[in-house]
């Protein structure tokens, strides 16, 4: 038992420190230089375009998951099921690959493409190519999230409030979307992590105008690991920050 | 005009069924739905809720046919088993939703919702969060909910499964009253037979899907109209037989080993079942006018609170009988011993097969 315990508490902290590590010791190195940011221009303009494209990106991806999220909740069939497989693909996708899918969709070449840009989005190097693409991966996490909020959601609370005058949409807005305030949420925030973290495909769409995952790999490529430590150890900290933020919204 | 009318209804619905079913339930009745679980009772009760629609048949309520309206437009109220009150909400926003959603001035809000709490006796509670109420506190919420919609149709699912026992006793006079007081239409679901006797006006035995039998509760405890009715009253007393003779208004019965005499005449095979409360036991014979007489050991002693119930073999049946716990203690019965058992013919009823 004890020698049992022994070895389960040892590969334990074996996979925590390979974890954590990482995470201390870019800290370390990092930190004197985190200050260096304020002087670098071009580096606070990606950040900001990151948090920027992010938040556009999680807030659609809220404004049209929740729906979806309800309807893949309620109406369990076949469909249903399927649907809510493929809404996953992304996940399992290279990231280069979605990049290459939304450029071949949505290019200002394709009909589709030419409606946009007859509203002003068109995706090739530009903002709105770096929203597609974190809508575009990050919308997996948004649904099943929360999909799984509604889930948990007794849906004879629904009937009663049926029964008591609301009508469907009364019932939905006053009483199950803020049942599931606390999914609903943290989908966003989780979606707007995995946004602001993508960088593989946003290279592909979109390498101009530069968000802070792709200056982190441009400064690294051309003048090595030093030049990007600065930006490495601000984007931990934004990191860190959002999750704090979800572990807040899920405890409160 | 009936509070409730259900005509030919029909709906399936995931393992589910329903079939065929009509009855009806007459204004300021309490109608109890009584069943074992997995009867369809709730979805018999989401259907008149309008939470389903029927596949087939049709719903009226106050004389109107509701049968593809949506539940707001029916005006019942629906709580059930669990009374899915709003967990994001307080008590006070909770018996206030309903009022909410027809946009009422909050100063008439404030004014309902305080007359129905205090007559609830639940004033205390409106600040409270729902999580934080006892099983009690929580159903006279969902009713006063209920009744702040304004719904004089009231269907309760199960509403007394949730509490602990010696509270479920409390909440049955409760319910009585509740009803008395307001008004009220109520349909009740519920299996336990118990609960029915206490509150029913009348009693719809349901089993897989079926209405099997409508009737007071003398009328389904005493003139249960099939076996499956006779077993889940708990009637104990279950005999197959044959007609063996029949003279003046008197039929012999022979079902096994047992001869029994009941009133009425009938002829072939029929079943009779008579309640374990209606045989009368005995150390030693005694003359009675009671027809059926049998002799038999007592395989059995059953404590149920105030009442005992006796296994006695007779022959190579087994007869059942209620005593209480003076008489088992006066008459000094206890397993092995052998006694008489006597029962009026008119006590035991005939199920035509």
């Amino acid at each position: 038992m004890t020698k049992a315990l022994i070895v389960f508490s040892s590969l334990a902290s074996l996979f925590v420190l390979y974890i954590t590590l990482p995470m201390a010791w870019s800290i370390i190195i990092g930190l004197p230089h985190a200050g260096e940011i304020f002087g670098d221009s071009e580096a606070l303009r990606a950040i900001g375009l990151s948090l920027y494209a992010g938040f556009t990106a999680s807030a659609a991806t809220a404004l049209l998951g929740t729906p979806l999220a309800y309807i893949l909740s309620r109406w369990r069939n076949k469909l249903t099921k399927v649907l809510e497989s493929v809404l996953e693909v992304p996940l399992a996708l290279p990231h280069s690959v979605a990049g290459i899918m939304i450029l071949l969709a949505y290019n200002s070449r394709t009909g589709l493409g030419q409606l946009l840009s007859k509203v002003g989005v068109v995706i090739e190097d530009s903002f709105w190519g770096i929203v597609f693409v974190m809508a575009f991966v990050s919308a997996p996490i948004f649904v099943s999230t929360v999909r799984a909020g509604f889930d948990s959601i007794d849906v004879e609370v629904e009937n009663v409030a049926r029964t008591l005058g609301a009508s469907w949409l009364q019932t939905f807005f006053r009483i199950t979307l803020p049942l599931n305030l606390r999914h609903v949420l943290a989908g966003a925030i989780l979606s707007f992590a995995r946004s602001i973290s993508e960088v593989g495909a946003v290279l592909i769409v979109a390498y101009y105008p530069k968000v802070a995952a792709t200056l982190v790999v441009e400064r690294f490529l051309a003048y090595g690991l030093a030049s990007a430590l600065s930006l490495t150890v601000v984007l931990i900290f934004i990191s860190v920050a959002i999750f704090a933020a979800l572990k807040i919204v899920l405890r409160g | 005009m009936p509070a409730v009318k259900l005509e030919k209804v029909s709906k399936s619905f995931g393992d589910f069924k329903i079939e065929d079913v009509s009855f009806e339930v007459k204004d300021k009745e309490y109608f109890v739905i009584l069943g074992p679980s997995g009867a369809g009772k709730t979805l018999l009760l989401q259907l008149i809720a309008g939470i389903h629609k029927p596949d087939k048949g049709r719903i009226i309520i106050g004389g109107e046919d509701v049968t593809r309206l949506p539940p707001e437009k029916r005006g019942i109220g629906y709580v059930p088993q669990n009374y899915a009150l709003f967990s994001h909400l307080t008590v006070y926003e909770n018996i206030a939703f309903p009022l909410r959603v027809r946009k009422l001035p909050d100063k008439l809000v404030r004014e309902k919702v305080e007359n129905i709490a205090s007559r609830l006796g639940i004033e205390h509670l409106l600040n409270r969060k729902t999580k934080t109420l006892s099983g009690g506190e929580a159903q006279r919420v969902a009713l006063a909910r209920a009744l702040a919609a304004g719904a004089s149709l009231l269907l309760l699912d199960e509403p007394l499964s949730a509490v602990d026992p010696v509270l479920r006793w409390e909440l049955r006079s409760f319910l009585r009253r509740f009803k008395r007081e307001n008004e009220l239409t109520v349909i009740h679901v519920t299996h336990d037979f118990g609960e029915a006797i206490a509150l029913a006006n009348r009693i719809a035995v349901m089993n897989r899907g079926r209405i099997v039998q409508v009737g007071t509760p003398d009328e389904v405890f005493y003139k249960p109209s099939s076996a499956f009715v006779a077993w889940f009253t708990r009637s104990g007393n279950i005999f197959r037989g044959e007609t063996a003779r029949v003279e003046e208004g008197l039929s012999e019965i022979r079902a096994g080993s047992l001869k029994l005499y009941v009133a009425g005449e009938y002829s072939g095979r029929v079943t009779v079942t008579f309640r374990p409360e209606s045989v009368i036991v005995s150390r030693k014979p005694v003359s009675t006018s009671a027809r059926n007489h049998f002799e038999g050991v007592i395989e059995e002693v059953e404590v149920e609170g105030p009442l005992v119930l006796l296994k006695v073999k007779v022959g190579d049946d087994e007869v059942k009988a209620y005593v209480t716990r003076t008489s088992l203690r006066k008459l000094n019965l206890a397993e092995g011993c052998r006694v008489h058992l006597y029962v009026k013919a008119t006590d035991i009823h005939v199920i035509k097969s």
